[in-house]
């Protein structure tokens, strides 16, 4: 279980996130939608640290972070949470010196020393799920967009984490590879594995998230059930939102 | 003529040689420790701690900024006043080190800064600490980076390393000037000290291109 108290960010002055507080339980999906600049993709490096939040509290199982006190003294705290928390980065960022199956296993060798031998049997069996078990011995520059997100996708999954964060993985793909990337994450989400997805695909926030939530402007505007949510949002900001989404995107489920 | 010359070439080689001898040991001493202070330089210069990244900062300022010839005086004709002697060997492997690690200290930070930082991001993300990104993820993609103008540096040591004659270095070029103030065999002698400079730098050269093709061969292979 996820909660977040009171998360604030501050950057040069300016609100980036104004006081966020939000609970996640074990095997919800939930996806998180706004406009760019609307806070979205901050609130979600700062679950694992990747950004600093300026205030507040994330706690994950028992490891809790006190974004009030300096980092630097809760680095051990930082680095297990982290190990709980897999994040899947809109550019993939996959270690370019490494195959797809070396990128995979080196958190499970470096970070948890699990043995070699070990790691490899995990993950092989991590790229079969992902479709990539032909691609072990490939470099990330010989794969494609989406290949390359489900080896990212497959390395947050060895370290076998309580939850995964998702920063538009879509983002960065040419049209006909997102369906590849998003039915990996379909899946995940029939596994009943914890996710919290920024997207932009409104229809897939529809059809795989448990819940959405809207931001805009730093805060949490509207929160509900996907479809619910979809179907009759309740804030006027909402409806503007999704009108110019929906308006574009008229997709059936 | 060219018999008597190529005679005096043969006769020479031997002392010749014991001066290559020095001059490839200066050169990989010079290699080896410019590299490890000079990466700890580009740590420090990385650093977010001022007081760090202001000492390397001069330090290189100083190194690059002052010829190689001046530091080896100062090293070893200067310290004595200050009551530290150095054998010319000593003195000489020191002054070529420290000078070789302000060149490296700068072609390491570019590397490492050149890396993105979502490589940072992505280490950090599945647990690894700092130092654990800087092995397995950074650093070996910076060594691609750093690897053509680290190999034109040690490259220009190998032939600074002459200037260790001036200091009494009994190396290749030391050698030769020994040997033509006997012999008066100035170009003979000269011209064969030149060619084993270049047959040196020239080895280093292929070194430099095969450890190249090493660290790319992630682009090559499919």
């Amino acid at each position: 279980m996820i909660v977040v108290e009171n998360l604030t960010k501050q950057f040069n002055g300016q609100t980036v996130l104004a006081g966020i507080n939000l609970t996640v339980n074990a095997g919800e999906v939930i996806a998180i939608i706004g406009p760019s600049g609307s806070g979205k993709t901050t609130f979600l490096r700062c679950l694992n640290l990747l950004e600093t939040p300026s205030s507040g509290h994330i706690r994950v199982g028992d490891i809790e972070i006190d974004g009030n006190r300096p980092l630097k003294q809760q680095q051990g705290l930082i680095r297990r949470l982290r190990q709980q928390v897999g994040f899947v980065f809109q550019n993939f960022n996959l270690f370019p010196h490494r195959t797809a199956l070396e990128n995979v296993i080196e958190g499970p060798i470096v970070v948890k020393k699990t043995p070699r031998d070990a790691a490899v049997i995990l993950g092989r069996a991590l790229l079969q799920k992902v479709g990539l078990g032909d691609k072990e011995n490939a470099y990330p520059r010989r794969l494609s967009g989406g290949q390359q997100q489900r080896v990212a996708i497959a390395r947050a999954l060895a370290m076998e984490p309580e939850v995964i964060l998702f920063d538009e993985p879509t983002s960065a793909l040419d049209p006909e590879l997102v369906g590849e990337v998003l039915a990996t994450i379909r899946s995940l989400a029939e596994e009943k594995r914890t996710m919290i997805i920024v997207t932009h695909e409104m229809g897939f926030a529809r059809d795989v998230a448990n819940r959405v939530i809207f931001f805009d402007k730093g805060i949490i505007v509207e929160q509900g059930e996907a479809k619910a949510l979809f179907a009759n949002p309740r804030e006027e900001r909402t409806r503007q939102f999704l009108g110019k989404f929906l308006g574009q995107h008229a997709s059936p489920p | 003529m060219i018999a008597d010359s190529l005679q005096l070439a043969l006769d020479s080689a031997p002392f010749l040689l014991k001066g290559a001898y020095f001059t490839v040991g200066l050169s990989l001493g010079g290699m080896f420790f410019g590299l490890l202070l000079g990466f700890g330089l580009a740590l420090m210069r990385l650093s977010s701690l001022n007081v760090l990244s202001w000492t390397a900062r001069v330090y290189v300022s100083f190194f690059r900024g002052t010829p190689l010839l001046v530091q080896l005086f100062v090293i070893y004709y200067g310290l004595p006043q200050l009551g530290l002697e150095l054998d010319p060997l000593p003195a000489a492997l020191i002054g070529l080190s420290l000078n070789m690690a302000a060149y490296a200290c700068e072609i390491l930070r570019a590397a490492i800064s050149s890396i993105d930082r979502g490589q940072w991001e992505a280490a950090a993300s599945i647990g690894m600490t700092r130092s654990q990104a800087m092995r397995r993820a950074i650093l070996p993609q910076a060594a691609r980076t750093a690897l053509p103008p680290l190999g034109n540096s040690f490259i220009s040591l190998v032939k600074d390393t002459a200037l260790a004659a001036t200091i009494q270095v009994p190396e290749l070029f030391r050698q030769a000037q020994l040997i033509t103030a006997r012999t008066f065999e100035v170009f003979t002698l000269y011209l064969a000290a030149a060619l084993i400079y270049w047959v040196l730098s020239s080895l280093l050269a292929h070194l430099q291109h095969r450890l190249e093709a090493r660290v790319n061969r992630h682009d090559l292979e499919s």
